[in-house]
C-alpha cells in the first residue's frame, strides 16, 4: 500500500504573535516552528498502516528551506522518502493554491491512500485535504478516527457531532484528513534519526508543477481580538489572587 | 442577486445551528441588499421546509431525492453544486457543522472558489463584504476579502449569530429534484452509533474543575484533583487531555464531548479553542488561570488570574478548604 501524507510546518504551539508590518499576517521572525499536530496523527496512522500491509510512506510538504527540518523528524520517524514543494510566497495563495500544487505533486505518484490532518494549528481552515480529493479525482471523508483496509477499498470510523460516530466504506484510491488523538505519536528513534539523513528528500518549484492561481480569498489583516466580555483579573501573589477570587466565588457567586 | 443559506437537518431532526445560519443570512441580506432563499436537503423534508416558510425568506428550495437521505459527500455536493447553477447566487452561507466542513471546501472547488470557514463576523463597507474569522485557534482574528467569479461561499460559527433574532414572514416552498445518480457517490455511510454510555454526567454538575494542555503531564494531574476535591467539582479536561490517554474520554467538554452549562467553570490551563469553548460557554460564571494573558479563554471568563497554575492552583484549593471551613 502506498500512502501520500501531507504534512504543514506551524509555529510552535505557545509562540507569542504579533503582527507583521504588513499586518496581514504573523512576525516570523524568532518563531520555533514544528510538524502541525493533526498532521503528525495522520503520520503516524500511515506508519502503522505500513506496518500491517507493507507499502511506502511518501511524506509531502509545502513551505519555505526551514520546512526541511519538519521533513526530516517524519522521515526519522519511519517515512521512506519525502517530497518538499519549496516556496517561501505560499502565504500569497489561498488553500485552492495550496492544494492545486499539493495535488499536481501526488498525482503521478498513483498512491492508494492519502492522509493529512483535519486542519492546521495556524490557518485552521481545514479544507485542503478535502480541495486536493476533488482536484484528483477521489472520493474523501473528514475527521476520521480509524482506518480499516480492505480488498481495494477502506472501512474508516468518522467522528460526529456531541460524541457520535459513524463507519462509512469508499473504494481507493481515497483522501482522509485524520483527528487528533486517534493513535499515540511515536518518537524518532536514534536509529530513524540517522537513517532519515540518506533518505530522499525530492525539490520541486511550484512552477514545475504547473503553478498555482492568484488567491480569491485574501487575509487583509489579522489583529488581536476585541474582548467582548469584561474579566475581572485577579492581580498580586498566587495567594493574595486565590483569595481575592474565593471571596467573589462565595459572595457573588455564592457557590461557597 | 440572492444569498443561498443552507439549512442542516438530520433526520428530519434540525441543527440547531441552521437557524443561527438563517439569522445570519436574514440580516446580510438587508445590508447587501439581496434576498435571502434556504435551501433544506434530504428525503421526505416536506416538513421541514414548510417550517422555514414561516420565516422572513424569499422563497425555500425543498431539495429531495432517495439518495439524499443518508448524508454523503458526493451526494451533497452534486445535488448543492446544481441548485447553485440553477439559481446563481452571490453568496451561499453554511452553519459550520462537521458535515459541512466534509463537503462544502470541494462544492466551493467546483465553482473555483474557496469557502470561507468558521466566519465569526461579517460587514459590509460600500457593498463589499468582509469576513471575520480566527486564527491561530482563536489566538487572532483576521479580516478575509473574496474575488473571483463564482458565488461568495462562507461557513459561520456556532454562537456567533443569535438564532432569537430570526424574523419571521411567509414563503414559497419550491421543490428541486437533483440529478443524483447512485454511481457517482462513493461514500457508503453506516447508521451513526455512540461508544458505551457514558458513566460520568458533566452535565449535572454544579461546579466544574476543568484541565487543559498547561498541566504538561499526566503525573501533574492531582494537582487540578485536588482542586475539584476542594470544591467538590467534577473533573474535566480539554480535548488534548483525553486524547492522550490522561483522562477518559467521557470528561471531555467541547464540540466532540459535552456541552455543559454548570454555576462555575473553572478552566485550568485551557487555552480556549473555539472547540472547547462551544462546550462550556454556556456556564454561568466562568474562570480561567492561564499563563497567557492573550489565551482566547478570557475572551469568555468573568475572573481570570495570569500566572503560573502550579502555585496558583494549591493557594486556590488551600482558600476553599478556609472558605469553607469559616
Amino acid at each position: 500500500m502506498k500512502i501520500i501524507v501531507a504534512i504543514k510546518q506551524v509555529p510552535l504551539r505557545d509562540s507569542p504573535l504579533h503582527p507583521d508590518s504588513s499586518g496581514k499576517w504573523i512576525d516570523e521572525t524568532d518563531l520555533g516552528f514544528e510538524i502541525n499536530e493533526p498532521d503528525a496523527y495522520a503520520l503516524e496512522e500511515a506508519l502503522q498502516l505500513k506496518e500491517k500491509h507493507g507499502g511506502e510512506v511518501v511524506v509531502l510538504c509545502a513551505g519555505p528551506e526551514r520546512a526541511a527540518q519538519t521533513i526530516r523528524e517524519a522521515l526519522a520517524k519511519g517515512a521512506d522518502r519525502a517530497i518538499h514543494i519549496t516556496a517561501d510566497d505560499l502565504g500569497a495563495l489561498d488553500t485552492l493554491g495550496v492544494a492545486k500544487l499539493l495535488a499536481a505533486a501526488v498525482a503521478p505518484e498513483k498512491a492508494d491512500l492519502i492522509l493529512t490532518g483535519l486542519q492546521s494549528d495556524d490557518l485552521g481552515s481545514g479544507q485542503t485535504g478535502v480541495v486536493m480529493a476533488e482536484l484528483l479525482g477521489t472520493p474523501h471523508s473528514t475527521i476520521i478516527m480509524q482506518v480499516e483496509t480492505r480488498e481495494g477499498n477502506i472501512r474508516v470510523k468518522r467522528e460526529l457531532e456531541n460524541g457520535w460516530f459513524q463507519h462509512i466504506e469508499m473504494p481507493l484510491p481515497a483522501v482522509l484528513t485524520m483527528q487528533s488523538g486517534s493513535n499515540k505519536l511515536r518518537y524518532a528513534t536514534l536509529m530513524g534519526i540517522k537513517k532519515a539523513k540518506s533518505k530522499e528528500i525530492r525539490r520541486v518549484t511550484p512552477a514545475e508543477l504547473g503553478g498555482a492561481p492568484t488567491a480569491v480569498a485574501t487575509i487583509e489583516k489579522v489583529y488581536l481580538p476585541q474582548k467582548s466580555k469584561q474579566t475581572q483579573i485577579f492581580e498580586g501573589d498566587a495567594k493574595s489572587a486565590a483569595a481575592q477570587l474565593v471571596e467573589k466565588l462565595k459572595f457573588e457567586v455564592r457557590v461557597l | 442577486m440572492s444569498i443561498l443559506v443552507l439549512l442542516e437537518q438530520q433526520c428530519g431532526q434540525w441543527h440547531r445551528m441552521s437557524w443561527e445560519t438563517l439569522s445570519a443570512a436574514q440580516q446580510l441580506g438587508a445590508a447587501l441588499g439581496q434576498s435571502v432563499e434556504a435551501v433544506v436537503v434530504g428525503k421526505g423534508i416536506g416538513t421541514l421546509a414548510s417550517e422555514v416558510a414561516t420565516k422572513k425568506v424569499a422563497k425555500v428550495w425543498a431539495v429531495e431525492h432517495d439518495l439524499l437521505d443518508s448524508y454523503t459527500a458526493d451526494g451533497y455536493t452534486a445535488a448543492i453544486e446544481e441548485l447553485i447553477r440553477k439559481t446563481q447566487p452571490a453568496v451561499v452561507l453554511f452553519p459550520h457543522t462537521y458535515q459541512v466542513r466534509d463537503f462544502a471546501p470541494k462544492l466551493a472547488t467546483r465553482f473555483l472558489q474557496v469557502l470561507v470557514s468558521d466566519v465569526i463576523a461579517a460587514r459590509v463597507d460600500a457593498g463589499v463584504l468582509t469576513l471575520v474569522r480566527q486564527f491561530f485557534q482563536g489566538k487572532l482574528n483576521g479580516d478575509v476579502r473574496v474575488s473571483g467569479a463564482g458565488p461568495l461561499f462562507a461557513s459561520l460559527q456556532a454562537g456567533a449569530w443569535r438564532a432569537d433574532a430570526l424574523e419571521s414572514g411567509s414563503a414559497a416552498v419550491e421543490a428541486f429534484a437533483p440529478a443524483v445518480s447512485a454511481d457517482k457517490i462513493r461514500q457508503k455511510p453506516e447508521a451513526p452509533f455512540r461508544e458505551a454510555a457514558r458513566a460520568v454526567d458533566l452535565t449535572a454538575a454544579e461546579i466544574i474543575v476543568s484541565v487543559g494542555r498547561g498541566i504538561k503531564e499526566q503525573s501533574n494531574l492531582p494537582v487540578v484533583e485536588d482542586l475539584a476535591k476542594a470544591f467538590g467539582a467534577e473533573l474535566a479536561a480539554s480535548r488534548p487531555i483525553c486524547d492522550a490517554g490522561w483522562l477518559p474520554m467521557e470528561r471531555q467538554v467541547g464540540s466532540s464531548g459535552q456541552t455543559v452549562a454548570p454555576k462555575v467553570y473553572i478552566a485550568v490551563g485551557i487555552s480556549g479553542a473555539i472547540q472547547h469553548l462551544v462546550g462550556m460557554k454556556g456556564a454561568k460564571t466562568i474562570v480561567a488561570i492561564n499563563k497567557d494573558p492573550n489565551a482566547p479563554i478570557f475572551e469568555v471568563a468573568d475572573y481570570g488570574i495570569v500566572g503560573d497554575l502550579f502555585e496558583i492552583v494549591p493557594a486556590l484549593a488551600a482558600e476553599v478548604r478556609k472558605a469553607k471551613g469559616a
